[in-house]
């Protein structure tokens, strides 16, 4: 039985799951959740997810929730196919791996979603975006990509040579981000750039990107 | 002689995760008391440790990490054999711990974070407190708690049916909180009142208070 993704193909969180799905080339069918109508916030949806977020990977008898979870799950149980997003082999690049995994988490995240928010979520509840929300948040995403543009002079990819689910775990937010304003911070740090330009060209995130119309007209 | 030093501070929540990690088990370690009123984990030779400025810094050999929740696990990882074993093996029952592991990344720790700081650190340093923000997070405890209850009446720990890293990473928080006002949100719940009871009373967990200054 295929893997399930119940999700949507414009969220952030979903797309981060089903790109890793793609690097490691398993099929999966991704089963749309209307969070428009709060369908995750209700049963049964909650009763896969008690914290009525997407996405929700469903593989035969195991339900899993918070995509960073997903993508460790996928990334260990296929890490024989595709790339080697791991690490498996090497104790102490797989712990390189999960350290940049950690800052993506507890500071790049936390920095680049709030001004997400205010570019795409505040404009179609009829808000004008926070300045001063995103003025703080793009004080502290200085600091991060200061260090990151340090780590990838050195570094073609951020735990070493070697792409992994440490560059993945950026993609999807970083796209939502670049079609913002303060896409320039990214763009006048010549080697966060470069390393952009490369992880988002993977075919894997071609694959995702088309469905990723968030914020385009069109969109109820 | 060890090789393995741990940059830190015994007061700091990411500190004491990783010292716990070392206790339970049973590794010997260098502890580097790194002043934080001073800054001196914003300036070398600690920023070489960690570019973020925060504690703990590790270093195994020529290992160097930051992040306690990637230190915690290369300890486990490496150190497999030793002590009590962290993690779970069966790939399935894994995945189910690095859920609840992201649980206590995301959900638990983003609101315990601001109440220890405002319920543990600002009286220390005579700061007053914010309480709108102590009541915004303490609101968000309370359904953190829910589903917490919900699953420790399924499993005994959150992570499994053994004590592992998922149960370990939220001692630190809890030692703070427990002091608190906020400890009736755990009390008033059995299940959960019960897991917290269970993972403070482990002999590894008094040693990291033992290295508290009073």
């Amino acid at each position: 039985m295929a893997l399930k993704i119940y999700g949507l193909a414009m969220s952030t969180n979903t797309t981060r799951a089903m790109i890793c799905l793609h690097e490691k080339e398993v099929d999966f069918e991704l089963v749309p959740v209307n969070v428009f109508a709060s369908e995750h916030k209700l049963p049964p949806f909650l009763n896969k997810n008690p914290f009525g977020l997407i996405p929700v990977l469903e593989d035969d008898d195991l339900t899993l929730f918070e995509s960073r979870a997903i993508t460790s799950y996928v990334a260990e149980k296929f890490k024989e196919i595709g790339p080697d997003l791991i690490r498996h082999k090497d104790i102490k690049e797989a712990s390189l791996v999960k350290m940049w995994t950690e800052v993506e988490s507890h500071y790049y995240d936390p920095a680049v979603s709030p001004i997400i928010y205010e570019y795409f979520v505040a404009p179609f509840q009829g808000q004008e975006p926070n300045k001063t929300v995103i003025e703080t948040n793009m004080e502290k995403l200085k600091i991060v990509l200061d260090v990151y543009e340090a780590k990838l002079s050195t570094t073609k990819y951020l735990a070493g040579d070697f792409y992994s689910l440490a560059d993945l775990s950026h993609i999807s937010e970083t796209h939502y981000f670049m079609q913002t304003p303060c896409a320039s911070m990214i763009n006048e740090r010549i080697h966060v750039k470069a390393w952009w330009e490369d992880i988002s060209s993977r075919p894997a995130f071609q694959k995702v990107v088309g469905g990723m119309t968030f914020g385009q007209n069109d969109q109820k | 002689m060890t090789t393995i030093k741990v940059h830190g501070s015994p007061l700091s929540t990411a500190t004491m995760r990783v010292t716990a990690t070392l206790y339970e088990k049973q590794i010997e370690f260098e502890f580097v008391d790194i002043n934080l009123r001073n800054g001196d984990h914003k300036k070398e030779p600690f920023i070489s440790l960690n570019p973020f400025g925060q504690v703990p810094a590790f270093e195994d050999g020529d290992l160097k990490l930051f992040e306690s929740r990637a230190i915690t696990q290369y300890i486990d990882h490496e150190y497999g054999d030793k002590g009590t074993k962290l993690t779970i093996s069966d790939s399935k029952k894994k995945a189910i711990m690095g859920l609840w592991s992201e649980v206590e990344s995301h959900h638990f720790d983003q609101v315990a974070t601001k109440l220890v700081w405002e319920l543990g650190f600002k009286p220390l340093f005579e700061i007053p407190l914010d309480t709108k923000i102590v009541e915004e997070n303490e609101a968000k405890l309370d359904s953190i708690l829910n589903v917490y209850e919900k699953r420790l009446s399924e499993s005994k720990y959150l992570g499994g049916e053994s004590f592992t890293l998922v149960d370990l990473h939220h001692l630190p928080c809890l030692h703070y909180l427990m002091k608190s006002q906020i400890k009736k949100l755990f009390e008033s719940r059995p299940y959960v009142s019960a897991w917290v009871a269970d993972i403070t009373a482990r002999p590894a967990w008094s040693k990291v208070i033992a290295m508290i200054p009073n």
